[in-house]
């Protein structure tokens, strides 16, 4: 199961920079600098959520903590109405840079989710059925340094899923990938949201891409963070943003509250 | 084409400082007023060789300074690379021991030569005790080094998909030093070698440092070269053998990288 309820959220580093980038910044390093501020939000089960905000908002660390690789400073993660203590294979976390253990090949990556079951023929199965989903069949054995970043991205898709986890954590999946492997990667992403119901959590950069993708879309603001706004998204699949007036209402609406207007 | 050229300089150009060395060698012992007794000149040396050869005396020797090397080298990688990796893992165990590592560090291995005599006596012993220190200080830095530059978002995956303990090391930690701690061996193994031959100048009766110690107690010059030939060619043959072992094929996932 996979709803998500971030109460009071805060989150504050020890301040490692000596210039201010923001105006709620800590002005020297060693100062203590508050990230997150106080972040209320919920995600219904089963929903896509992408997060977008500026570089440096907090995204990624509020996507940590709920994978539970951070604590918060106060406030609290609940997942299914318990409180998050720490990292779990029911929720399995797609990394910004590529997270493949770079010294197992594409196979021993995957192999890794389902590595306790003692049945090899079952086990082989469903590595072949994941990598097959997102198409890696015949790369079973390079390395990950011999994929292109795409692969490299889609392999570790197949490594996610094959736990069968309750939610996918990613951040920054389109980052890094040239145009067409970044559309090829979204389609991915979205067949495999419609085929498992799971909830996902997705921090992206491309409002575009949040705007045809998601069931609802957080925008956050700037250090110390606080939410800016929800979008809840209940339109029908597949999503034109040419075509539908709507979506490109809240494209535009979404510039605005990032500061930059669309139309130039 | 240029591959060619370039695999042909690879040989000829060392052949070719030799030779230059050599005629340089001779020129000198010929039109120096040094006595052949001093400085020997590359004929002589080379027919001492020969002489050493035969009774099969520089091979006993050379196989002495080997045996040496070769356990005391393995005792430190069995120690060191298991005390650098819990170094490298905890915070308490680093703060513990390696303020001694780093002060027991710069002593050099030939300071320990009369404690290592007092210990272990005359023989093998004093010898491997010393290379064991000279080969284990840099094994335990270099790999608990590694073990800490290894990149953190691995361990949030093991956290993720629920490794053991034992998984950590064997699934991560292990295999990410193994480019670093190769190349600490190799390195290793050369500060080894020039270890022993100060160990058996003083603490042996055999091995390729004794050769040198004897023959001067002897005046033969020409044996002290000899000794110091053998002792040259075999370091280099251990490097090759080292760069060998160090570019098979385990690494294939690390080449892309560079
Ligand atoms: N471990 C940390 N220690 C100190 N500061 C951190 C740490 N992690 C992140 N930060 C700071 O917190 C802010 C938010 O970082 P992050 O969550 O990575 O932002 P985003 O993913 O939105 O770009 C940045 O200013 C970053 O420098
Ligand atoms: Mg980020």
């Amino acid at each position: 199961m996979g709803h998500v309820k971030i109460e009071n959220l805060t989150k504050e580093y020890v301040n490692r920079r000596s210039v201010k980038r923001q105006p709620g910044d800590a002005a020297r390093p060693g100062e203590i600098m508050r990230v997150l501020d106080n972040v209320n939000l919920e995600f219904q089960d089963g929903e896509m959520v992408c997060v977008l905000g500026a570089s440096g908002c907090g995204k990624s660390s509020m996507l940590r903590i709920i994978a539970g690789f951070d604590t918060p400073s106060s406030g609290r993660v609940l997942i299914d109405g318990k409180e998050v203590k720490g990292p779990s294979a029911d929720h399995i976390f797609v990394f910004q840079h590529n997270g493949l253990l770079p010294w197992m090949t594409v196979w021993q990556n995957v192999e890794l989710g389902v590595r306790h079951i003692s049945d090899e023929q079952e086990k082989r199965h469903m590595v072949f059925e994941f990598l097959d989903m997102v198409e890696l069949t015949g790369f079973e054995n390079h390395y990950p340094n011999q994929l292109s970043g795409g692969m490299q991205r889609r392999a570790e898709l197949a490594r996610a899923l094959v736990v069968n986890p309750d939610m996918l954590f990613m951040d920054e999946p389109f980052t890094g990938l040239d145009y067409l492997t970044q559309l090829r990667i979204r389609e991915e992403v979205v067949n495999i949201h419609s085929y498992i119901g799971k909830t996902m959590i997705m921090v992206t950069h491309f409002i575009e891409d949040a705007v045809i993708m998601a069931d609802r879309i957080i925008v956050m603001g700037d250090r110390p963070t606080k939410v800016k706004a929800v979008y809840e998204m209940k339109f029908e699949r597949p999503r034109n943003l040419e075509t539908n007036k709507e979506l490109a209402e809240i494209r535009d609406d979404i510039f605005l509250k990032l500061g930059v207007s669309y139309a130039v | 084409m240029m591959r060619k050229a370039l695999k042909r300089s690879f040989i000829l150009f060392p052949v070719l400082s030799f030779v230059v060395i050599f005629l340089l060698w001779d020129g000198i012992t010929r039109y120096s007023d040094w006595s052949h007794q001093v400085f020997p000149g590359p004929m002589v040396v080379m027919q001492s060789a020969l002489d050493l050869a035969q009774d099969s005396s520089l091979l006993k020797h050379s196989v002495a300074s080997l045996y040496r090397v070769t356990v005391g080298f393995y005792l430190a990688v069995m120690l060191g690379i298991p005390l650098g990796i819990l170094l490298g893992r905890m915070t308490v165990a680093k703060s513990l021991i390696n303020p001694l590592i780093q002060f027991l560090r710069p002593i050099s291995p030939l300071a320990w030569i009369p404690l290592a005599m007092l210990w272990f006596g005359i023989g093998d012993q004093p010898a491997i005790f010393l290379i064991f220190l000279a080969s284990f200080f840099p094994l335990v830095v270099a790999t608990a080094v590694a073990v800490e530059s290894i990149n953190p978002m691995y361990f949030q995956v093991a956290a993720n998909f629920n490794f053991s303990r034992i998984e950590v090391i064997t699934k991560i930690v292990v295999p990410a030093i193994i480019p670093e701690v190769v190349t600490a061996i190799r390195l290793t193994v050369a500060i080894a070698w020039l270890v022993v031959v100060a160990a058996e100048m003083i603490a042996v009766q055999s091995g390729l440092g004794y050769l040198i110690v004897d023959a001067r107690n002897a005046l033969r010059m020409d044996n002290v070269m000899v000794g110091m030939i053998t002792i040259g060619l075999i370091g280099l043959l251990l490097d090759i053998i080292m760069i060998r072992v160090t570019s098979v094929d385990y690494l294939k996932w690390a080449k892309a990288k560079k």
